[in-house]
């Protein structure tokens, strides 16, 4: 693994997750970049056939034990941290998702490595390690290096969903498997007891064509009824982000984003939605965005394919209305 | 029940963020200081904690300004001992931050043992690491985050967390305790405390000093920023301009030609 660059390939319900392959993805283009190659480890409990899945890497480092079946971070870090010990890899590319949210973080405080979190671009230039990263809720694009190339171990680099297409980094076929032994000491501090499945909404938001989704900018719940107008005037369906859901005014099925749904509707209509990188990963596949936020520098904006800055509450009803108009019009003519 | 909260303040972006001079930095002279989101929520589910069994909160913050008023509200909706660490070098990173609540932690008389350790998940400003599992690693306690709920079992040797996954699928984990939780989300809103209230916390608590000891071993591996700047949206969406019913009926005819209804 020295000199390489390494993936850490999540996986979740006996599948490698889609973030896997965007992160291989990108790995892929910074192992050439640098003219190394590209290794993928992966850990988890009898499920050494999922390598074949990992062939957008030249090799697979599989790491088998019982305690990894289910994905708890510092079970996982340890199990990491130990495969790699001795070894110098340029670079880990873990994915900023649910299932792997701190695990880079413990791989980088155990190996004594860098960590970079909300990279959404890695690149090497003049032999160093360049981040492009999204933060402070997407108003703020920082490039961060990495760890200096003789620095201490690897750097540990959070990859956010949707960095490169998952089609670029899907490829099966049979690559060079190694096994790597770990020592896990099961203290049972952490055990998962079940899953919870989502319940099933009145609707399902991955079914509409139209999507008029609200954010903390609806400013109150009362101001609901002006969103579900607008979505029955467009024939589509309301769904929120992630405080709008917290708050109780929108139930968990109707919550787009990292911890919601992943929608891809034809129409989306953001209102009083900042454009977190946490609500983009769940939209930002709409064939058709619109945004209306009253900050001219809403993130929201950089996916939006039209933008009104504007209060929301007020455009609600006024887009109702002229689209209520419109139809009426129509029907006419 | 002891239940540490750990704080951090973390910039308002509902402000205009500004890049300092050298274009490596926010300018903190531009910046309005709030309680970081997920930490307040981490206030939340220890005050509920606390309401269901009755517990002892305490909540310790790092400084920044306005965290005095972070920390006056806390007292106010229910904390029962407030705590900064005083004394850091400017610009610390996340995993300074944890290093700096993991001394206070160790150094500060009543601190510990707590039976849980309660933090955001991720503030906006985590750009190298993320304080929960540092601070776990470091007490060597288990870790758990992206929690949306927390149940005490009875024999209150652990508790059952509810931890989200994609797609609205969530995970019930078993814990042992003491823990240490990265909380998404409360089980409710963080509550409302009037004005009044926190003047009179102002008055009546004491908000005790923890002083920073010097990171010891020279620095931590290096994360350099290059190159910090405003995301400009603009340019990227075609803006619509005018009243909303002018911009409505604009919208709507882009609408139409597509065949969106
Ligand atoms: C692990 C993790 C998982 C997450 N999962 C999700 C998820 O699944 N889905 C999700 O959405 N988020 C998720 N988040 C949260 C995410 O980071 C953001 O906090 C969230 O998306 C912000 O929601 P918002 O845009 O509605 O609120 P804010 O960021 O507060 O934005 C409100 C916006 O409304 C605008 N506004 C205010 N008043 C008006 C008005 N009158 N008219 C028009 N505009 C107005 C403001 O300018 C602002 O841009 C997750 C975070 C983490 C850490
Ligand atoms: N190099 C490899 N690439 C992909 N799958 C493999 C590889 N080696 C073994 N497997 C599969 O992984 C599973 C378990 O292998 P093993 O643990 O080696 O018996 C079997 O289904 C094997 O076919």
């Amino acid at each position: 693994m020295t000199g390489n660059i390494c993936v850490l390939a999540e996986q979740w319900r006996g599948q490698i997750t889609e973030v896997t392959y965007e992160t291989l993805a990108l790995g892929r283009e910074v192992a050439d970049q640098a003219g190394v190659p590209l290794t993928a480890i992966l850990p988890g409990s009898h499920c050494r056939e999922l390598a074949r899945f990992l062939g957008a890497a030249d090799a697979v480092v599989y790491i088998d034990h019982p305690l990894l079946a289910e994905t708890v971070p510092q079970t996982c870090a340890e199990a990491v941290a130990q495969a790699m010990a001795g070894e110098r890899p340029r670079a880990l590319l873990v994915p900023l998702t649910n299932i792997s949210l701190g695990i880079g973080t413990l791989i980088g405080v155990r190996l004594g490595a860098p960590v970079v979190n909300f990279c959404r671009d890695i690149r090497v230039a003049d032999g160093r390690l360049l981040a492009d990263c999204v933060m402070y809720g997407g108003k703020i694009e920082a490039t961060v290096e990495a760890g200096a190339p003789s620095g201490p171990g690897p750097a540990i680099l959070g990859i956010w969903p949707g960095a490169r297409q998952a089609e670029k980094g899907r490829a099966e076929r049979e690559v060079p498997v190694t096994d790597a032994a770990v020592v896990l000491e099961d203290t049972g501090a952490i055990r998962l007891c079940r899953y919870i499945e989502p319940e099933a909404g009145d609707v399902d938001l991955t079914k509409q064509e139209v999507l008029v989704a609200v954010g903390r900018g609806l400013q109150d719940r009362a101001n609901l009824p002006l969103a579900e107008e607008l979505a029955r005037a467009l024939g589509g369906a309301v769904c929120g982000s992630r405080p709008v859901i917290d708050q109780g005014w929108l139930p968990l099925s109707r919550q787009v984003g990292k911890s919601g749904l992943t929608v891809k509707p034809k129409l989306y209509v953001a209102l009083g939605i900042s454009g977190a990188p946490e609500h983009i990963e769940g939209m930002k596949d709409a064939a058709l965005i619109v945004a209306v936020n009253s900050d001219p520098q809403a993130p929201i904006f950089s996916v939006a394919h039209y933008g009104i800055v504007g209060d929301a509450v007020e455009t609600m009803p006024a887009l109702t209305a002229a689209v209520e108009a419109r139809k009426a019009a129509g029907q006419h003519a | 029940m002891h239940i540490l909260v750990l704080l951090k303040m973390a910039p308002d972006v509902v402000e205009d963020l500004e890049i300092a001079p050298g274009g490596k930095a926010l300018d903190l002279d531009c910046l309005r200081m709030i309680l970081s989101e997920s930490d307040d929520h981490a206030l939340e589910q220890a005050l509920l904690l606390k309401e269901r069994h009755g517990a002892k909160i305490t909540a310790l913050a790092l400084d920044a300004p306005e965290v005095d008023d972070a920390l006056f509200t806390a007292a106010a909706k229910g904390a029962d001992r407030v705590m900064k660490v005083v004394g850091m070098d400017p610009g610390f990173t996340t995993r300074e931050a944890a290093r700096y609540f993991s001394q206070a932690i160790a150094e500060e008389p009543g601190l510990l043992p707590a039976d849980l350790i309660l933090t955001g998940v991720q503030a906006i400003d985590d750009l190298d690491g993320l304080v929960a599992p540092i601070v776990a690693d470091g007490l060597r306690m288990p870790y758990l985050g992206i929690v949306t709920g927390v149940a005490l079992e009875a024999s209150a040797q652990a508790a059952r967390a509810i931890k989200e996954y994609p797609a609205g699928v969530r995970g019930e984990f078993l814990v042992q305790l003491p823990a240490v939780l990265g909380i998404q989300a409360a089980e409710k809103p963080p509550r409302y405390v009037p004005v009044a209230k926190v003047r009179a916390a102002m008055k009546s608590v004491k908000i005790e000093c923890s002083q920073a000891l010097t990171l010891a071993d020279g620095g931590l591996p290096l994360v350099g920023v290059v190159e910090m700047k405003r995301n400009e949206p603009a340019g990227h969406a075609e803006m619509l301009e005018g009243k909303p019913d002018q911009v409505s009926g604009q919208l709507c005819g882009i609408l139409a030609e597509r065949g969106l209804f």
